[in-house]
């Protein structure tokens, strides 16, 4: 019997949270007075829960790293959101974008939680519009949608190339409003360091003041971690700096069940590494391949002239370029999903065609786009027989109204001008899909603790659509936590304070106190970032784009030589109780360091290849799909649960099966 | 590269604070500023001296938490960008660069270039919203038509990313360009309209509280904001203070 109780409400897959919700318990006003949560993360899914809690009534406290709840990394997100609003009239539904997220997913996600999604995510828009959030709108005043990847509708809500900024700010305004009533108790510039587990639930936190080094003790009835994902185990990644797994991976410590840690997505479409000096990595928008043409040269001598800088991508002929994804998958050519194109690229550049002075880049040209568009603008504007030069100075101009703001930022840090030399990119760790193992209501393994937003495992099964991130957070934070945490605490009316001089606190604070000394008295010699660096490479070249058994057994030896190295000599100078920034670090590092370990191992168990996770020795071998993924619908049709057993490297599998009752499993095919 | 760097240490809100010389050599011109910091940071890791404390986290002009004053402007020379968008290419060989926190009495120092930005978040708390709470059963996105232009102005001033750089450029350390950024989003939009009056006299009264100097049209704002948000703000900020003021019973 699985310890694994998804709870999935009975009924047609369209009546499920309807019926969970009409029997969901509820606490009434004079008793949610006396209940106190606790909401660590305050990006979309953080402050969109930590919000709508302290309306119902509750004492909400909310905590952040940042030096304020706005920062939140959610921030970052460009290109919009999805919502099944069908306003283009052009055949969405909510059952369709639940279809596109499951078949995106490669049907590892579980279909009830998807259905969920999709059926808020049009509540989402309407809550957002009430908030101020000034979505793009067209002549007629009414709100703009685009297409994403990986689906055949325009569901895209967006507010110019930061659509992330725009709800998180919406989701941030309606919480300082909660915070100027008292309703909620804003820590920033505190990081959780531990849950605390009192009689079998989660009933507090172990938080560090940033500013005083003051370790502190929170109670609460309900713990919420919104605190995101865990890519930046791979050190280079789009995460912001401070992104991080310890919140989640302390709660896996502490009894929670670890979903799917092997399924990270990395994004086709990122500035490539520049130097060993690189701290992390930006993202070019998906939507740069609607009319960008990506390709490397289709002989090996040009492509060593252009790293040793002997030629420019502008000095191959057409006939002497190589259009892989065009020519690999005609039938979706440049606009294949993430997956596809990451590996493509990383295949290329394997087998020695790379454009830059690392071999890690390939190119992303608009010259073919500035020629069309510069003709068509041409014809509009009855130009006879244009000239070379006015056909390329017309269609820059296009390019540059669609896409300006991105080729400015590439141009800002390559320091070339992407108009004249096509972009060089290379794919980077963008998210991970992987999270907190949770049930239907988001509760993680361990009783009061939920996990929402990228922290959980829920929604996106091996591979995420674009804009379907920013839409889980919030449906995460506003419409779903809001019933089940209450259904939860619905138990707790009689509970009282939690007192945090018990027992469970005082342990838990002396063994954060202890790291903490043991970090600060180590008498090493090298900085953190040294080890996050070695972990980051060992990662990327082994538990990355593509994976095999052999590279994997030898990741995990690695890392634990890395561990071991790093508890052993790594410096962290300064104090305890002050600001200390390389304190922080360590104690981040250090949880990514065994976190590393069991994403290595769930990526070995897996015997097949899905989504974001591809074993190089499970691919089709013949036939059309040659070279493409292969999963096993069979053997690996469901969740893996890991469940920590006392130390790094062990870990007991649990499994979650996944059944399909409304999408049918086939191959995804993009040929 | 080679540079000499002057840097702003402070070792906490009560020391003083000094201006330190650290020579660096070998900085590429592909570097951000703040990898260059990175490297100078793992450098005295290494030799056993306390790194240099500075705020960031997304690196990539969004987020608002970088915040260095080089060479006595807020994120350093060039337009349009953070600090983290800063790259050595803008510097040449052999130059000094003056590295500096905020300097306004509402941001005290925490470390080194480290401040305290809280007084931004109380302003927000006091009128930096819609009065909306959370419901599935709002009315739809699409019922109320709100003209593109309105639209497009809200959405200018909400590019704000509080990084506090307006006060930082501004002579008298006024935080009026963040007041009117938020301000301006929300009273152009129809949903923001009904609290725009109380709105606009709760935020400048927490600004006024927080120790915020007063606007005198300098301007210095706008030209260091990193969204370019325009002075036009302050204009419409003035004018809805004006009416809630004349008009409050």
């Amino acid at each position: 019997m699985s310890k694994l109780d998804s709870k999935i409400p009975p009924g047609p897959i369209d009546k499920k949270w309807t019926y969970h919700k009409g029997h969901a318990r509820i606490v009434n006003p004079a008793n949610k007075r006396r209940i106190d949560v606790i909401v660590v993360g305050t990006g979309l899914a953080g402050a969109a829960a930590a919000a709508s809690l302290a309306e119902q009534g509750y004492n909400v406290k909310a905590f952040c790293f940042q030096d304020s709840a706005r920062r939140a990394h959610s921030i970052a997100a460009q290109g919009g959101i999805n919502a099944a609003k069908n306003y283009m009239n052009d055949g969405d539904s909510t059952y369709r974008l639940f279809y596109d997220t499951v078949k995106g997913g490669d049907y590892r996600a579980r279909e009830a939680n998807v259905y969920r999604l999709a059926e808020v995510s049009a509540n989402i828009i309407d809550q957002c519009v009430a908030q101020g959030v000034p979505f793009a709108r067209d002549y007629g005043g009414l709100l703009d949608n685009r297409s994403f990847g990986g689906v055949q509708v325009s569901r895209t809500f967006y507010a110019r190339g930061q659509t992330g900024q725009q709800l998180l700010l919406g989701a941030y305004s309606a919480l300082m409003r909660q915070v100027g009533k008292g309703a909620v108790q804003m820590f920033d510039r505190h990081e959780m360091l531990d849950v605390v587990i009192v009689g079998g639930k989660a009933r507090g936190i172990i938080a560090r003041n940033l500013i005083t080094g003051e370790i502190e003790r929170h109670g609460a009835h309900a713990v919420l971690l919104c605190t995101g994902g865990y890519g930046n185990v791979f050190f280079l990644s789009t995460n912001a700096m401070g992104s991080n797994v310890t919140a989640a991976w302390k709660a896996h410590k502490r009894g929670a069940f670890f979903g799917n840690p092997c399924y990270t997505q990395i994004h086709p479409t990122c500035i490539p590494v520049s130097g060993a000096h690189q701290s992390k990595l930006t993202l070019m928008s998906e939507s740069l391949r609607n009319d960008g043409r990506i390709w490397v040269p289709a002989k090996l001598e040009d492509a060593k002239a252009i790293r040793d800088g002997k030629k420019k991508g502008s000095d191959i002929p057409e006939a002497d370029r190589d259009y892989y994804l065009e020519r690999r998958y005609p039938a979706f050519g440049n606009l294949v999903p993430r997956d596809v194109a990451s590996r493509a690229a990383k295949e290329r550049c394997d087998a020695g065609f790379g454009v830059n002075k690392t071999g890690e880049a390939v190119y992303l040209d608009f010259s073919a786009a500035i020629e069309r568009y510069g003709k068509q603008q041409a014809n509009i504007l009855k130009i006879q027989d244009p000239s070379q030069e006015k056909i390329t100075e017309l269609g820059r101009a296009v390019v540059s109204e669609k896409y300006g703001n991105l080729f400015d930022m590439y141009e800002n840090i390559v320091g070339e001008n992407p108009y004249d030399h096509a972009m060089k990119i290379y794919p980077a760790v963008h998210y991970t899909m992987g999270g907190l193992w949770v049930d239907y209501n988001l509760q993680t393994t361990v009783p009061g603790l939920f996990a929402l937003g990228e922290a959980n495992f829920s929604d996106h099964g091996a591979n995420r659509l674009g804009a379907s991130a920013l839409m889980q957070g919030l449906a995460d934070g506003y419409f779903v936590a809001p019933y089940t945490v209450s259904d939860y605490l619905a138990d707790d009316i009689r509970t009282g304070p939690i007192d945090t001089k018990s027992p469970e606190f005082d342990a838990a604070e002396k063994e954060q106190k202890d790291r903490i000394n043991h970090f600060l008295n180590n008498k090493g010699t090298r900085p953190v970032d040294d080890f996050h660096r070695a972990l980051g490479k060992v990662m990327w070249d082994k538990c990355g784009m593509a994976r095999n058994e052999q590279g994997l057994k030898q990741a995990i030896q690695e890392i634990r030589a890395i561990r071991e190295d790093f508890w052993k000599n790594v410096r962290v100078p300064g104090k305890a109780n002050e600001f200390n920034q390389e304190l922080e670090k360590a104690g981040r590092v250090a949880d990514f360091l065994e976190l590393g370990e069991l994403m290595c191992m769930d990526a070995l168990h897996r015997n097949e290849s899905c989504g974001g996770h591809f074993r190089e020795e499970y691919q089709e071998v013949e036939g059309p799909q040659q070279g493409e993924a292969k999963r096993d619908d069979t053997n690996f049709a469901y969740v893996a649960a890991w469940e920590w057993l006392g130390e790094a490297g062990k870990a007991e599998m649990h499994k979650e099966p996944l059944t399909f009752e409304e999408v049918k499993l086939t191959q995804r095919s993009y040929k | 590269m080679k540079l000499t760097l002057k840097i702003w240490r402070q070792n906490g809100p009560n020391d003083k604070g000094r201006i330190v010389d650290y020579p660096v050599n070998d900085v590429s011109e592909d570097m951000s500023f703040l990898e260059m910091l990175d490297v100078l940071n793992d450098d005295l890791v290494r030799k056993g001296e306390e790194p240099i404390a500075f705020d960031h986290d997304c690196r990539e002009g969004i987020c608002g938490m970088c915040s260095l004053f080089i060479n006595g402007e807020p994120h350093g020379p060039g337009r349009g960008i953070t600090t983290c968008q800063l790259h050595m290419r803008k510097f040449k060989d052999g130059d000094t660069i003056y590295v500096e926190p905020w300097r306004s009495a509402a941001f005290p120092v925490i470390k080194d270039l480290v401040v305290h930005r809280g007084a931004f978040d109380r302003i927000q708390a006091a009128g930096g919203f819609v009065s909306v709470n959370t419901s599935g059963n709002l009315v739809d996105g699409n019922a109320v038509p709100i003209p593109k232009d309105d639209a497009d102005k809200a959405f200018d001033a909400a590019t704000c990313i509080g990084c506090g750089a307006c006060v930082a450029a501004c002579p008298n350390g006024s935080a009026m360009l963040f007041v009117a950024a938020k301000v301006s989003q929300l009273s152009l939009l129809p949903q923001g309209k009904p609290e725009r009056k109380r709105r606009a006299l709760a935020m400048v009264e927490q600004m006024d509280k927080e120790g915020f100097g007063n606007c005198s049209n300098t301007g210095a704002c706008e030209v260091e904001c990193p969204k370019q948000i325009s002075i036009a703000n302050i204009a419409r900020l003035n004018r809805e203070y004006l009416v809630a003021t004349v008009t409050k019973e």
